[in-house]
């Protein structure tokens, strides 16, 4: 299928006149970029990208691989080289639909993917030079697009008239339904928060993802007739049982994410002037805090701030922090620099930016003054031991290091766990004991119909992994459905004979 | 959309707002609540269901004027419209024939107790309502407590209306008098909260309040609502509202609840003074129209 997609759009280097050895010597080229002087005292969007100069002079770079390997390491296997040769033909809106046959948030995950320990990572230009600028140039031809509103939804098949429910409108829901809808299924999408998005609405920070591009691609899942119904919180609003029974859905799938935030369990983490990550982003992204008095949500952070952990999400708190305007932002991490979790480009951004970063350093207490404010935070230096399972190295304590610092606010990081809601409404629906929902190889669930993927069944992944799941589980249920549909026809072909 | 389908005004800064919500009202029970968003810049706002109507498909929600986003809920008017309303919210009140209970109702607190004392007659309870204000035109429900209550005492701090004293004052008259109370259910301000669970902690009495902290999304995703109960972290919103009043750090709640303190006064008064500004505006120009 891949191969032939490649020999039709392949021209054979008729579009780019370079030899692979030529190709080879042009260094990557970097995307235009805020200066972090400036953008740390703004929360518009750091990385520019790419202009068509830049495009077309990284497109030059591909190889165009008779057995790319890049589209092995995209989870959801965009033909990259095929769309990198449609923009070297100048066709950018055929580039972008290419883009579009494989993942239906194109300007989303051309942002958000860390596309470095993907696509790119296996790039044989990489093993040599640089790697392919991929993220970069799928961004490209989506802002293309946008900019320029060429945008016409892909063909739908005929209608099935089988209704399904996509629970949350994060990436993960987004693809599902735009994946059913272009098959023929009526789909809904119910999302608990007033603005549909998800994580990509109130987790990640405008100035990594601004959210009108997330609000254009939610238009165009809309404009496959996919129905998104806000301020309904399934488990509560309603059940997923009546979802079935009382409404007619015939199939379900569940994307609602992990967003329940996991503290340290220290003393202190009660006082005023502590956040869990996720109340900081949701402030500032969902509810525009960063806009106070305009918009009526405050958020308070003070002059020393010091944000927990080591992942993207504590990245973008630290640097969310930053933008507010404290005089030292520190960020404390229990493991060395190798260890983060982090997206490359986002702890460059953060370091860029004026980030403390404080490696092997574990806080073990949160002290306040007289009126319950944070006034400093007690750490303990840490070793590296041992790897773990994962191959990360142990943090152990340091007997008798024990520090503080002073701070007047405290931003926890360290994770999410998946909101029971869900799990505890739905009977016969199992889950792992750290509540995530157990799916097969398939996205299925032990509930008949109820299929899952994304944070709720992972724990915590990335928008990249959700959307794959997504577009596994599209594929499922759609199979299940045709047996439905084709059972049903039996039982009425038998019906009409007796 | 939630259309407000009727509203009224029970005291200068305290409105009755009753919302189309057909869904709510289909689900929701005694002790759960909804968040309202109800313009595009206003804050998510945590808020009992007071009373609910499955037939019309609406909810009553009593709202009180404190920062600027309730005083612009407060100012709506039939007909319009509030942007967001999400529910039902919380566990529900837990509902048993216990024998003979007290509902205590402290300022707005009265509406949010009001539905549980309904449900705890309805389940066959002797009901005592408690209603505390601080003075005469701020006692609210009275009627609606004495229809659902075996008897209903009202106490203002200033002695305009009813026993002068705290509710905490009516409460330990009530427990004088009645040897076997069997449960004690009380919303209002935290530090009456906290005085209701001094009152009945010596008498080991089973207490629950309806905490109300900072609360932001409401679904157990931020997590601004934490409390420690019996020492342990819980989330208002999903765990809670009510707890255990004996076992909940009211201290460490009271603190993190002045969080936005200044903030919320620095909003409320721009914006009043901007309605101020407004009203000016309107009679100049109506003046200079006659002219």
């Amino acid at each position: 299928m891949r191969k032939q997609n490649n020999t039709n759009t392949k021209t054979n280097g008729k579009v780019n006149p370079l030899k692979p050895s030529e190709r080879m010597k042009i260094p990557r080229h970097l995307p235009i970029e805020q200066g972090a002087e400036i953008r740390i005292s703004n929360f518009e969007e750091v990385s520019q990208g790419f202009n068509f100069e830049l495009a077309l002079e990284e497109a030059k770079r591909c190889l165009e691989c008779k057995n790319p390997v890049c589209v092995d390491g995209c989870p959801v296997n965009i033909d990259i080289p095929g769309f990198i040769q449609l923009l070297l033909e100048k066709d950018y809106q055929a580039a972008i639909e290419k883009v579009r046959e494989s993942n239906y948030l194109p300007a989303i995950c051309g942002r958000v993917c860390p596309q470095e320990n993907l696509c790119e990572i296996v790039c044989l230009l990489g093993k040599k030079r640089e790697p392919v600028a991929i993220g970069k140039l799928e961004r490209f031809v989506a802002d293309y697009e946008m900019a320029h509103g060429k945008f016409t939804p892909p063909q739908k098949a005929e209608p099935k008239n089988q209704k399904v429910a996509v629970i949350g409108s994060g990436p993960g829901g987004l693809t599902v339904a735009a994946e059913l809808a272009q098959r023929g299924y009526d789909v809904t999408i119910y999302e608990a928060l007033h603005e549909p998005g998800g994580v990509l609405i109130f987790g990640i920070p405008e100035f990594r993802l601004p959210k009108h591009i997330v609000k254009e691609e939610v238009e165009r899942v809309k404009a496959l007739g996919v129905e998104i119904k806000t301020n309904v919180i399934v488990g509560r609003t309603i059940t997923i049982d009546e979802l079935f029974d009382e409404l007619g859905y015939e199939s379900v799938y569940l994307g609602t994410g992990a967003g329940s935030p996991n503290f340290l369990n220290i003393p202190g983490e009660n006082l005023s002037g502590v956040y869990s990550a996720s109340e900081l982003l949701t402030r500032v992204n969902l509810m525009k805090a960063y806009k106070f008095p305009e918009y009526d949500t405050p958020l308070k952070i003070g002059k020393r701030v010091a944000v927990i952990g080591g992942g993207d999400v504590a990245m973008d708190a630290v640097r969310t922090s930053k933008r507010i305007g404290p005089e030292h932002t520190i960020l404390l991490y229990r493991r060395s620099r190798e260890e983060m979790p982090a997206r490359v480009e986002e702890v460059h951004h953060a370091e860029e930016e004026g980030i403390e970063f404080q490696m092997l350093t574990n806080p073990v207490a949160i002290h306040g003054d007289e009126n319950g404010w944070v006034k400093s935070i007690e750490c303990q230096k840490m070793k590296l031991g041992e790897p773990d399972e994962k191959g990360r190295r142990r943090p152990i304590p340091i007997e008798g290091s024990n520090f503080t610092i002073d701070v007047d606010t405290v931003v926890v990081a360290i994770g999410q766990s998946p909101n029971p809601v869900i799990q505890q409404t739905t009977p016969g629906l199992e889950t792992t004991k750290w509540g995530t929902i157990i799916v097969d190889e398939k996205g299925a669930t032990s509930r008949e119909g109820i299929y899952a993927g994304g944070d709720i069944a992972r724990g915590g992944a990335t928008v990249i992994q959700a959307v794959a799941d997504g577009k596994r589980a599209a594929v499922s249920i759609h199979e299940y459905l045709t047996q439905v549909r084709e059972e049903n026809k039996k039982k009425a072909e038998q019906v009409a004979e007796s | 959309m939630f259309k407000i389908v009727d509203k009224e005004v029970l005291a200068p800064t305290l409105s009755k707002l009753i919302i189309e919500a057909p869904f709510i009202a289909k689900k929701r029970k005694a002790g759960n609540f909804v968040i309202v968003r109800a313009t595009e810049t206003g804050e998510r706002i945590p808020l009992t269901i007071v009373d609910s109507d499955e037939e019309k498909g609406t909810i009553t929600l009593i709202i009180q004027a404190i920062g600027k986003t309730t005083t612009i809920m407060t100012q709506m008017e039939r007909g319009e419209f509030f942007l967001d309303v999400v529910g039902p919210l919380g566990q529900p009140t837990p509902i048993d024939n216990l024998g003979t209970v007290v509902c205590i109702g402290g300022g707005v607190g009265t509406a949010e107790v009001y539905p549980i004392a309904e449900a705890l007659k309805e389940a066959g309870n002797r009901v005592i309502g408690i209603v505390g204000a601080r003075s005469k035109e701020l006692v609210i429900l009275e009627d609606e407590m004495n229809q659902v209550c075996d008897e209903v005492i009202v106490t203002t701090d200033d002695g305009s209306y009813g026993m002068k004293g705290f509710v905490t004052d009516a409460l330990k008259n009530v427990m004088n008098d009645e040897p076997d109370i069997k449960g004690v259910y009380a919303i209002g301000p935290m530090p009456m909260m906290r005085a209701v669970a001094e009152t009945t902690r010596p008498q080991e009495i089973k207490t629950y309040v309806s905490l109300n902290p900072i609360m932001m999304d409401g679904t157990g995703m931020c997590g601004a609502c934490r409390v420690t109960v019996n020492g342990e972290l819980k989330f208002a919103c999903v765990d809670g509202p009510e707890f255990d009043a004996h076992k909940v750090n009211f201290d460490e709640l009271i603190a993190r609840n002045r969080t936005y303190e200044d903030q919320e006064k620095m909003s409320l008064e721009a914006f009043l003074q901007e309605q101020e500004c407004k009203v000016h505006d309107a009679q100049t120009e109506q003046y200079k129209y006659k002219d």
